[in-house]
């Protein structure tokens, strides 16, 4: 006991500070509500801290159980998603006056599987031969041309993207209304960029100036496809290659319109005419 | 020993009052703030026990704290401040020099002797002060750059009281 005095009394400065301390720590946490919720809330912290690490071991032993259910559980709910049901609805408006005889019906469809960093790319939709699509239709969406229809099954039919080494369109430039023939390049990858090819060296060429379809082929005339970003002009040459930005964005396809021409039959069948004649 | 107690007892109440009344007011925003009220303390006699000591700065303290409606904090930076006195006391003071009852003013002592003193002692007292007050370690550097200025503004503040009072006294 006598030595404890002894110490204390050698350290008096020390724990004087302590009891001098310590009283003004407990009157401001006891008397000053910031610091007390402050410091009631970092205890809790660390209790909180404890009982959650022990929960996170504990989560291992159940692992393979608690996967196992929730995989059925998703699979379940999975099934009563509107998504997993085939939407069978349609609407196609088409109005009827005798006056003007419509020519274009267009059929909405979903993008279901797209591509546009191949070669060769093609899109999936939800419509097909039971909606009245056909083989070689055109598709075009709000911002601009997309491709045509390559293959029909009774509900999807895929389609040629204008991202396709093989795909042509017949395209014009808004001004000058010369017609040349639009493909993707210059070099095939850039899913923004196409090539408008065959116009002639004497037309005058904007930078900027739109592109749109030219009506000749199975797109309605008049239809947005982009601008000129580069007029091309090669000396020496007797046609333009014309850089072309595309207005559609084909990574973020949603939903297409297939276009439904009502004269395309009559309109092949007098053309292999001509082609019988030669 | 009476003049030495009045001197004491007058400085007390001059420093607390013009801390609560005017330097209460006085600094740039949150930043900023002087405290020059703890110079009351670095005043007392060099020699006085060490108990007494840490009873006043509790008290001080407390006087300060209940105007500032912040009831411990500035006690917690006094009883710190009067922690560090005794040991700056016992690192920088001979022996022999204990024995005098004068206050550790620049007359005293040299002026850069106190310049250091009353920087260190306002360092640990803002410390604990700001520290307390926020009671947390987010912003740390916010908080950390505020106690270096008010330190610093604190302690321009306690020279400059301490070279006009030593001018007076020596003339």
């Amino acid at each position: 006991m006598r030595n404890l005095w002894i110490f204390i009394s050698r350290y008096s400065t020390f724990f004087l500070f302590i009891l001098f301390f310590g009283i003004s720590v407990f009157l401001v946490i006891r008397n000053n509500s910031f610091q007390r919720a402050s410091a009631l809330n970092s205890s809790n912290q660390i209790i909180g801290q404890a009982y959650q690490k022990v929960d996170y071991f504990k989560g291992y032993l159940s692992l393979n159980e608690s996967n196992l259910k929730l995989a059925r559980e998703n699979a379940a709910l999975r099934a009563l998603l509107k998504s997993s049901n085939y939407d069978n609805e349609l609407t196609v408006n088409t109005i009827r006056d005798t006056l003007q005889e419509s020519e274009y019906t267009y059929i909405e469809a979903r993008v279901i599987n797209n591509s546009v960093n191949q070669k060769n790319n093609y899109l999936t939709v939800d419509r097909g031969s039971r909606h009245g699509i056909k083989k070689g239709m055109g598709v075009i969406s709000s911002q601009g041309i997309v491709g045509i229809v390559l293959n029909v099954s009774p509900r999807f039919s895929t389609i040629q993207s204008l991202l396709h080494s093989d795909t042509r369109i017949s395209a014009s430039l808004a001004d000058s209304k010369a017609f040349g023939s639009l493909v993707w390049g210059p070099q095939a990858f850039d899913p923004k960029k196409a090539l408008l090819r065959d116009i002639p060296n004497h037309v005058k060429v904007r930078k900027n100036e739109q592109v749109i379809t030219s009506g000749y082929s199975l797109f309605p005339p008049g239809i947005v496809i982009g601008k000129v970003s580069e007029t091309g002009i090669k000396s020496g040459s007797s046609f333009l290659d014309i850089s072309v930005l595309l207005n559609n964005d084909f990574s973020t396809l949603q939903y297409v319109y297939i276009i439904v021409d009502q004269f395309a039959e009559e309109k092949e069948s007098l053309e292999t005419k001509n082609l019988e004649n030669d | 020993m009476t003049k030495l107690l009045l001197e004491n007892l007058f400085r007390f109440l001059v420093l607390i009052l013009a801390q609560v009344f005017v330097f209460k007011n006085l600094g740039y925003y949150n930043i900023v703030a002087a405290f020059p009220y703890i110079m009351a303390l670095m005043l007392l006699p060099v020699r006085i026990s060490k108990g007494l000591l840490f009873l006043l700065a509790f008290l001080t303290g407390i006087t300060v704290d209940m105007f500032y409606d912040t009831l411990g904090i500035h006690a917690a930076a006094c009883v710190t401040l009067a922690w560090v006195r005794i040991i700056f006391m016992n690192l920088t003071i001979q022996a022999d020099d204990h024995d005098s009852y004068s206050s550790p003013g620049i007359g005293q002592m040299s002026f850069r002797w106190f310049l250091i003193y009353s920087f260190v002692l306002g360092l640990f007292h803002h410390l604990t002060l700001y520290f307390l007050e926020s009671f947390t370690l987010n912003n740390i550097l916010f908080t950390l750059l505020s106690i270096l200025l008010s330190c610093i503004f604190t302690t321009v503040l306690i020279v400059l009281f301490e070279l006009i009072f030593y001018r007076r006294r020596k003339r």
